[in-house]
């Protein structure tokens, strides 16, 4: 079985971001960039599948301009086999991302498909749910336990009311929530190693898909901060202020 | 011009976020349907017929549909899609599921998680964990929203509409529901309740929770977690408050033993009121609060319950 993991590149979830003074965008220069939390999950949960006997071989593919071939790397170097990149300078919109990467399953033929819930980004959630219904699969988002047994993935979901259990047919669309486990480090022997993994270009605009944007991005803003208010004293202060200055209790 | 939304319940009530919702696309345009897609759940069309500003509930009342499977409920909203120019679901784990396979089956992209509707096509949304906010104009024909509930009014309760059986079935054979663990309390949802009140890994176990739990049900209040207090096991993950949780803004929320990492500020600084209860009076949490209680919250949560 192949399972074919999409990964983003982003600005490293530690990198407290700036929006530009133009308020274009949010800054990306000379920012540190790192593999999407949730992307690294999906990999971490392919490599265990391919460990534990269920898979063959784990591709991964991620879809951007070169410096996306360093993510591939890390990728190949926690234990993926291969890799993708689809080149692009533009910045796509979920849905053509979607459409590229159904063109990937249609080559790849993968059982199964794990993506991240959400880039850290865009905060989007919607990659992988587009995917599943272009290339007519079923899918388990939000995935906090993944099991494969008799041709089927058994998700354990995490919802708003608790956890849902599903029985997926394979192939199948699997996206990751942070429970799902906890991703390793790459070895310094493995991280040369992924340098000789094969890494295959192709470009973005060769597919026969239009890939012009579906939404515009007229201005990025910094939210309205919230500034702290005051240090009380005891108990009776602290319920004496709910009652009678915010008047949020009675 | 018209607008499907795309109802929230569990079959048996429907959820104080479609109300937040359907006011929300009520700025839009004054053409609202909504579609309840469940099993035996005709008490959710009747609570959902006096939503003000509906014109029909739609009710597609079906086995297939009773845990709203996106397999299924998608090719349901897609059979009704030729008479609609929006599709509008709350960002719950539901909507978040259903709504970009809609997108993607109609040909286009989705405009998830808005927080204000500036015109009829420009959005604002977080990104960045809510560091920055987009605004964004769909430039597709029909257009799929997901919405931050908690960030508009609730639509109010003085309509009349028409429910509208559909019997249209869908049921993919590729997916099934083997299991489900709801959580049940007695307290109010997380994510609509008027009090919140959340602890972090200074609550030490999840034993310690029912400290949090005296107050908030001398408050009407419903329990929240960190991150941190669930990956520690503390308490259930439908608990978390934060980024990759639940986005709260209740009019009181009270953050006990959380130091305040970004990622939770994510999901309730818009709070009305932030109280912060925690010994390291340099915790990031104190930036944000209305009022810091310096202290040991082992010493004041007793005494917080008894004077209230």
């Amino acid at each position: 079985m192949k399972i074919l993991v999409p990964i983003k590149r982003v600005i490293d979830y530690n990198v407290k971001i700036k929006v530009k003074t133009d308020n274009s965008d949010v800054d990306l220069n000379n920012v540190k960039m790192a593999i999407n939390p949730f992307c690294e999950i999906a990999v971490e949960e392919a490599i265990r599948l391919k460990e534990a006997g269920h898979a063959s071989e784990v591709i991964v593919v991620s879809i951007g301009n070169k410096a996306s071939q360093e993510q591939l790397r890390s990728a190949l170097a926690l234990g993926a086999d291969r890799a993708i990149q689809i080149e692009t300078e533009r910045q796509l919109d979920s849905l053509n991302i979607a459409k590229l990467l159904n063109e990937v399953v249609k080559e790849e033929q993968p059982s199964l498909i794990i993506l991240g819930k959400q880039a850290i980004d865009s905060d989007n959630n919607q990659t992988g749910q587009m995917l599943a219904a272009l290339a007519d699969l079923p899918q388990a988002t939000f995935a906090s336990k993944l099991v494969i047994e008799n041709e089927q993935a058994i998700v354990t979901r995490e919802i708003d009311g608790g956890l849902q259990t599903l029985a997926l047919n394979l192939p199948a669309v699997v996206t990751t929530d942070l429970r799902l486990n906890e991703p390793r480090y790459a070895k310094l022997p493995d991280i040369m190693k992924a340098k000789r993994k094969p890494l295959v270009i192709k470009n973005a605009e060769d597919f026969a898909i239009d890939l012009s944007p579906r939404v515009e991005l007229l201005a990025v803003q910094t939210p309205a901060q919230r500034t702290a208010g005051i240090i009380v004293d005891d108990v009776d202060m602290l319920i004496d202020k709910l009652k009678n200055e915010a008047k949020v209790i009675a | 011009m018209s607008i499907l939304v795309l109802a929230e319940h569990d079959n048996k009530k429907l959820s104080s976020s479609t109300l937040k919702t359907i006011n929300a696309a009520s700025q839009i345009n004054s053409n609202v349907d909504l579609l309840i897609a469940g099993f035996e759940c005709q008490t959710v069309a009747e609570q959902a017929s006096k939503i003000t500003g509906i014109k029909q509930v739609l009710l597609a009342n079906n086995e297939a549909y009773q845990h709203q499977l996106a397999e299924n409920v998608t090719p349901l909203i897609i059979s009704l899609a030729d008479k609609y120019q929006y599709f509008i679901a709350t960002a719950s784990t539901t909507g978040k599921n259903i709504m970009p396979r809609v997108a993607a089956k109609l040909d286009v992209t989705q405009i998830s998680e808005i927080i204000g509707i500036e015109s009829e096509d420009t959005f604002y949304r977080p990104i960045y964990a809510g560091n920055a906010i987009a605004k964004v104009k769909s430039l597709d024909s029909q257009k799929v929203l997901t919405v931050r509930a908690t960030v508009f009014d609730a639509a109010t309760l003085t309509g009349n509409a028409e429910i509208v059986p559909i019997t249209t079935s869908f049921n993919s054979d590729k997916v099934k529901q083997v299991n489900e663990q709801l959580t049940v309390s007695a307290r109010p949802e997380l994510s609509s309740a008027p009090v919140v009140i959340s602890g972090g890994r200074g609550m030490q176990n999840g034993e310690n929770f029912k400290l949090l739990e005296n107050i908030a049900d001398k408050v009407g209040g419903a329990i929240g977690a960190s991150r941190a207090a669930v990956d520690a096991g503390f308490v259930a993950n439908d608990l978390q408050v934060g980024q990759t949780g639940k986005i709260v803004a209740p009019d009181l929320y009270i953050a006990v033993g959380i130091s305040g990492a970004i990622q939770h500020l994510a999901g309730m600084k818009e709070s009305k009121v932030i109280v912060a209860i925690n010994k390291d009076p340099d915790a990031p949490i104190f930036q944000v609060a209305d009022y810091g209680l310096v202290a040991d919250l082992f010493d004041v949560l007793p005494e917080i319950a008894d004077k209230l």
